[in-house]
């Protein structure tokens, strides 16, 4: 635990939330049921919550394979098995390029405010200079501010630079840095043993060689879990979509604004058929990316933290 | 150039990405968009003439304003107690588990992986009044479910509802607090005749007051700002009106923003909402200072 505190503490929630992810067993507690009959109820408890929150990916699935007409018989094996849907899909809707904007998109924005946000934090965390503290404290702050303010302002600087329609707006403002991702960083930049950056220096290490060389590699586990936080925000992000990409063709949209786009397609109250097979199929195909994100995320946290945690 | 200006000069070269984006799209962004607030602006001509205090007048006047906010206020009333006690819940289930965890704790947290849209699509299939997976299963306890996403009275549940579904991340942030509770609290406690609720209350409670005033405050703050699941569910189609009782606040905003570009207005909608959640979040915080326990704090 120990090992898992200094490297991602308690406290902010992607840091309290990696850390449960990466927790080592804990030992037996006191309070855990002791007699079978305890056990057991919990057991059941856990098992009837697991089959509620995997319902609704069971019920999408098989809705993904079923004719129009069946979609809504909540059989969880379809009574016709269509798997011709999945064909079609790429027929209806332009979902190939709605994953290829959404994944572009998704690195650009992911890879600029990592490595912004380390650059920044690493200024926060190794340097003396006037007015540190009142800097880093704005940085916080502006966790606070509610996207809506700045919204209508921003859009007017992204006009003006003639950025509508292009993914621009949508990550562009990630190479500035990002105020949480700062603090995640500087958080495991200040756990680093300031004799290895001494050691740097008197080898005549200069502050960029330091922070490049020696700050960065350690800090894998925290950059990728800014990476994976930060993916995961871009590949939802409804709203930018809606503001600067709504006005294109739908091959320019990403896949959330797709699946909105699909949605009315099908609506009947707009004049579909209601083929909610395709907008499952969709809804699956861009919900997918996100499940072996996360796959890959939790093992990946894993073997980080193993491999600096030795070192620090 | 001496040492310690040599020093500084670096650390403000480091942080300098921050402080030019903080300057344009954050203190700039904030000016901008207040002196937006106070004109009358036109997106044709890129004219902005002065209004006053027309707009923060209308905020009063239109009387979609009060309606969306009191949604709002009405869904974030019953989202955030409802997030936290499942939230609780679940980690409480995960923290006792002897066998399993990694494997529970995976599979409650798997649904906040998934994209607010795709929830929503497949939600609005689920939460069908008819034909609905979730009224069918409330049949065979012989319960009428509601005509959960039209009956205007059970729009905010039902976002409420899918809102449960993803509420992985703050169970695993419960889980976290959970974890650092000392066992040795509960073997004094259990010496001391202690039984099950009573460690809840004046144990576990107080030890992860922290955790908890964390969540109430990150999610009033999300509630507020409701959008996706609203907009996907009844505002995609401009043609088809959607009920009153869907109209939250973010969408009612993004509407006067984007729809009808009467950016005035919809930046004075937004320091109103900028102004409430300082405020609700000032209140929470007074709240929280007498209730939450920091270790090693008298």
């Amino acid at each position: 635990m120990a090992l898992t505190q200094q490297t991602i503490g308690a406290s902010a929630p992607a840091r309290a939330e990696a850390a449960v992810m990466v927790a080592p067993r804990p030992r037996r507690r006191l309070w855990r049921p002791q007699t079978f009959l305890g056990r057991f109820i919990l057991g059941v408890i856990a098992l009837a919550i697991t089959l509620l929150f995997l319902y609704p990916f069971a019920w999408l699935i098989a809705a993904s394979l079923k004719p129009r007409g069946e979609v809504f018989d909540n059989r969880l094996i379809p009574q016709t098995l269509q798997p011709q849907n999945y064909v079609e899909v790429w027929n209806q809707l332009p979902l190939l390029s709605w994953l290829f904007n959404s994944v572009s998109i998704a690195l650009l924005a992911a890879t600029a405010v990592a490595v912004s946000s380390s650059i920044v934090a690493f200024g926060f965390a190794r340097f003396q200079f006037p007015g540190r503290q009142v800097l880093f404290g704005l940085v916080l702050a502006t966790m606070m501010l509610p996207g809506a303010v700045t919204m209508i302002p921003i859009y007017l600087i992204w006009k003006e630079l003639g950025m509508l329609g292009t993914w621009v707006p949508l990550w562009g403002m990630n190479l500035f840095g990002s105020a949480f991702y700062i603090f995640l960083q500087r958080q495991f930049f200040l756990g680093l043993p300031s004799e290895l950056f001494d050691a740097a220096k008197l080898d005549g290490a200069g502050a960029w060689t330091q922070f490049w060389r020696i700050a960065m590699p350690l800090s894998i586990p925290s950059f990728i879990i800014v990476f994976l936080f930060e993916f995961q925000a871009s590949w939802n992000n409804l709203q930018a979509a809606l503001i600067y990409l709504n006005a294109g063709s739908p091959s320019d949209f990403t896949a959330p604004l797709g699946i909105a786009y699909a949605m009315t397609k099908y609506s009947p109250t707009a004049g579909g058929h209601g083929d909610y097979q395709y907008v499952m199929v969709a809804a699956l195909l861009v919900t997918l990316p996100m499940l072996i994100l996360f796959a890959f995320g939790q093992r990946y946290f894993v073997q980080g933290i193993a491999t600096t945690g030795t070192k620090g | 150039m001496n040492h310690r200006k040599r020093e500084a000069l670096t650390g403000y070269l480091f942080i300098s990405p921050w402080i030019i984006g903080f300057l344009v799209f954050t203190a700039g962004a904030m000016v901008y968009s207040l002196v937006i607030s106070f004109t009358h602006y036109s997106l044709a001509t890129g004219q902005a003439t002065p209004a006053g205090l027309t707009n923060y007048a209308e905020l009063f006047k239109d009387p979609k304003v009060a309606l969306s906010l009191g949604n709002t206020l009405f869904y974030a009333v019953m989202a955030v107690p409802a997030e936290i006690i499942v939230a609780l819940g679940l980690a409480l289930v995960l923290d006792r588990l002897s066998r399993g965890t990694a494997f529970f704790r995976t599979v409650y947290y798997l649904p906040k992986m998934t994209p607010a849209v795709a929830t929503a699509s497949v939600f609005f299939l689920l939460l069908n009044g008819n034909t609905g997976a979730v009224n069918k299963f409330l049949e065979a306890f012989g319960i009428r479910g509601p005509q959960w996403l039209v009956d205007p009275a059970w729009i905010k549940p039902s976002i409420v509802l899918m809102t449960l579904w993803t509420v992985g991340g703050t169970m695993v942030i419960f889980l976290a607090a959970l974890k650092n509770v000392g066992a040795e609290l509960y073997e004094v406690a259990a010496i001391d005749g202690a039984g099950p609720i009573r460690k809840f209350v004046s144990i576990t409670l107080p030890m992860i007051s922290g955790a908890m005033f964390f969540n109430v405050i990150v999610l009033s703050i999300a509630a507020f700002q409701v959008f996706d699941q609203a907009y996907v569910l009844f505002w995609r189609d401009q043609t088809n009106s959607a009920p009153d009782s869907s109209l939250f606040y973010a969408i009612y905003l993004f509407q006067q923003a984007f729809r009808q570009f009467d950016f005035g207005f919809a930046a004075a909608m937004a320091w109103l909402l900028f102004l409430i959640i300082l405020v609700i979040t000032l209140i929470q915080t007074k709240v929280g200072n007498r209730f939450v326990y920091y270790e090693g704090r008298r």
